[in-house]
């Protein structure tokens, strides 16, 4: 393991090795030489399990992938799903483009700010949500649509969305 | 006459995603009987169908195969599931609905073209197509067809994979699509070389979109000149049109590929919300050049909404009645460049932001007329600059928003304000399924 600051040794091992037995499955998928290539759901995979991209995670998916930290870093900060920070319980992303705001994206926007009480992206106080706009999430005919921990939900209405968040753990 | 269904025949069928009922409808033939072809023979047939590429250039398939270079291997096959482009939401239903006939358009492509490894790079944001693609891959796999020996039959090995994405439009580019395979960010690369010539690892590599693909099993089983026939010109078969925003009944729609636009806005998807008028369409996905109420009675063919100064691109149709405001609309178009420019190129990475924050002035009415004769120069300066189409797919909405609807714009700086208020978005608002019931497919 190589040691770089801010290196794997602040990750829980059980995890580091679930990661590792997970990750290899993944690498099946890839040439045995072009490692590199499983980058984003190596990243994905240390989301997961360790709460969010850190440097630590980063740097463990450059060691096992045979790939510098900086190439690491690079596509953890491009990438929207990869979060670099740490974030709330539950991920709430409403789709505000112009297909549904059409059909009352923008309202779900503003219903959902007023429901968890922010003034616009963020986390509540409680660490319980982070509320923030997406991009088309190509459920354009089904409008309007909402990611929850990753999870497509469409034709929202403020009911429906009550009973999702409602419905979370 | 019945209208000819290829790729959404088979949709709202129970179980319609299953080996088992794909078989029992026919599927996987159109691999046997590719096995029995001389490779160059289902190339040749594609050529003759004048397929071109759904996934919004409309380049002619089959022209594009025959741009790998003859003696270097392994080849690779990337099919382009990055379904991104506002207004756009196609493939999805196909991955969804019928995956073993992506499937099997894979293989023979493969087959065709001498590869034996082929990634579907799937957009991060769509989970559940993932793992609708993974399941129908494993039952491929389970029942031979996908593996060491083709269909369990030819000694042709070939593998498939699917790599999800994480959040990012411009990997549906498809020379950002390699870099993001390949485990980087995705910045598009110089071009030329073409993916054809130097694609994934360097190797030639075909980049199709999924409907693309998914139209090949019906051109071996039905002959390239059946699906030509379907079509007008250079361009064959059907096409899957999405409609969404202020209509009655938003949804996928497959048509010929000359289908009449409005007919598809008026008829099929039953006409303008409210029975309001129409304002606006733009045709083919957001970058694709808005078109006013009375251009829209074309033929949703390439080159003739190419004449009509827009681009059918993707397929998939905005709706805007007479209560939007063209501002906002184009507001948030222009933000979403502005948040998916990969910043490689200064022009685009530059332009898009001055755009999006120009047209936040002038839609919250901070603005004056000298701010949208700037916003012009700015989105003329972007246009042509840029390595990859994303420049121009910026520059585009605003240049024909501008040239069509320049009044509204003048507008929001003479009131100082949006003339439409709290409803810049449309009249109604109440929820989509109240209004227009549930998700149509094609009928």
């Amino acid at each position: 393991m190589t040691n770089h600051a801010g290196g794997v040794e602040g990750l829980p091992r059980e995890q580091v090795e679930q990661f590792d037995r997970e990750l290899s499955r993944i690498l099946d998928r890839y040439p045995p030489d072009r490692k590199a290539s499983a980058m984003i759901p190596a990243l994905r995979l240390g989301q997961t399990l360790f709460g969010y991209v850190s440097p630590a995670v980063q740097a463990l998916a450059a060691d096992r992938l045979g790939t510098s930290p900086a190439r690491a870093e690079e596509v953890a900060t491009f990438y929207v799903m990869l979060e670099t920070h740490p974030f709330g319980k539950h991920l709430v992303e409403v789709c505000t483009n112009v297909s549904c705001s059409l059909t009352g994206g923008d309202r779900l926007w503003a219903y959902l700010k007023q429901k968890l009480a922010l003034a616009g992206a963020g986390t509540t106080a409680d660490g319980g949500y982070t509320l923030r706009e997406a991009e088309c999430l190509g459920s354009c005919g089904t409008a309007p649509a909402m990611l929850v921990d990753e999870e497509m939900y469409e034709q929202l209405t403020p009911q429906k969305v009550d009973q999702i968040l409602g419905s979370l753990k | 006459m019945s209208e000819t269904l290829i790729l959404s025949a088979r949709w709202g069928k129970p179980g319609s995603a299953k080996l088992e009922n794909y078989r029992a409808d026919g599927g996987y033939q159109a691999l046997d009987k590719a096995l029995g072809m001389e490779p160059t023979a289902i190339v040749e047939e594609v050529k003759k169908s004048n397929l071109r590429g759904r996934g919004g250039a409309g380049f002619a398939t089959g022209l594009k195969w025959t741009f790998l270079p003859k003696d270097v291997r392994p080849r690779y096959l990337t099919v382009n599931a990055d379904e991104s482009e506002p207004g756009t939401f196609k493939d999805r239903y196909i991955i969804e609905l019928d995956p073993h006939m992506l499937l099997e358009g894979i293989a023979i492509t493969c087959v065709a073209l001498d590869i034996h490894l082929a990634y579907i790079y799937i957009r991060g944001e769509f989970a559940k197509q993932a793992r609708a693609l993974e399941t129908a891959i494993a039952e491929a796999r389970a029942a031979g067809i996908i593996g060491p020996k083709v269909l369990g039959k030819k000694d042709f090995a070939l593998d498939i994979h699917v790599h999800r994405g994480a959040g990012a439009y411009i990997c549906g580019e498809e020379s950002a699509l390699l870099e993001s395979l390949e485990g980087k960010k995705g910045n598009p690369r110089l071009k030329p070389p073409f993916p054809a010539v130097v694609g994934l690892w360097g190797k030639p590599t075909i980049i199709n979109n999924v409907e693309t693909i998914a139209n090949v099993p019906w051109i071996v089983q039905h002959g390239g000149e059946a699906f030509a026939a379907l079509g007008v010109g250079k361009s064959g078969g059907t096409r899957l049109f999405g409609v969404s925003g202020h209509v009655n009944k938003p949804g996928v729609y497959e048509k010929p590929v000359a289908y009449n636009l409005k007919q598809l806005i008026m008829e099929d998807a039953g006409g303008i919300l409210g029975g309001r008028k129409l304002k606006a369409v733009i045709p083919g996905g957001s970058s694709a050049p808005v078109l006013a109420a009375h251009e829209i009675d074309i033929s949703m063919e390439y080159e003739a909404v190419k004449a009509a100064g827009s681009m059918s691109g993707s397929g998939g149709v905005i709706v805007f009645d007479e209560s939007a405001c063209m501002v906002r609309a184009l507001a948030r178009l222009s933000r979403f460049y502005a948040e998916e420019s990969c910043g490689q190129c200064t022009p685009c990475r530059e332009g898009t932001n001055w755009m999006e924050g120009m047209l936040h002035r002038i839609e919250a009415g901070h603005a004056g007329p000298a701010d949208v004769a700037r916003l012009e120069q700015v989105a003329n300066s972007i246009a042509g600059n840029t390595i990859c189409a994303l420049g121009d797919a910026a520059a585009m909405p605003v240049q024909s928003f501008l040239k069509k609807f320049k009044p509204e714009f003048l507008a929001h700086c003479e009131l100082r304000r949006c003339p439409c208020g709290d409803t810049g978005w449309g009249l109604t608002q109440e929820p989509r399924d109240a209004v227009a019931g549930p998700m149509r497919y094609a009928r």
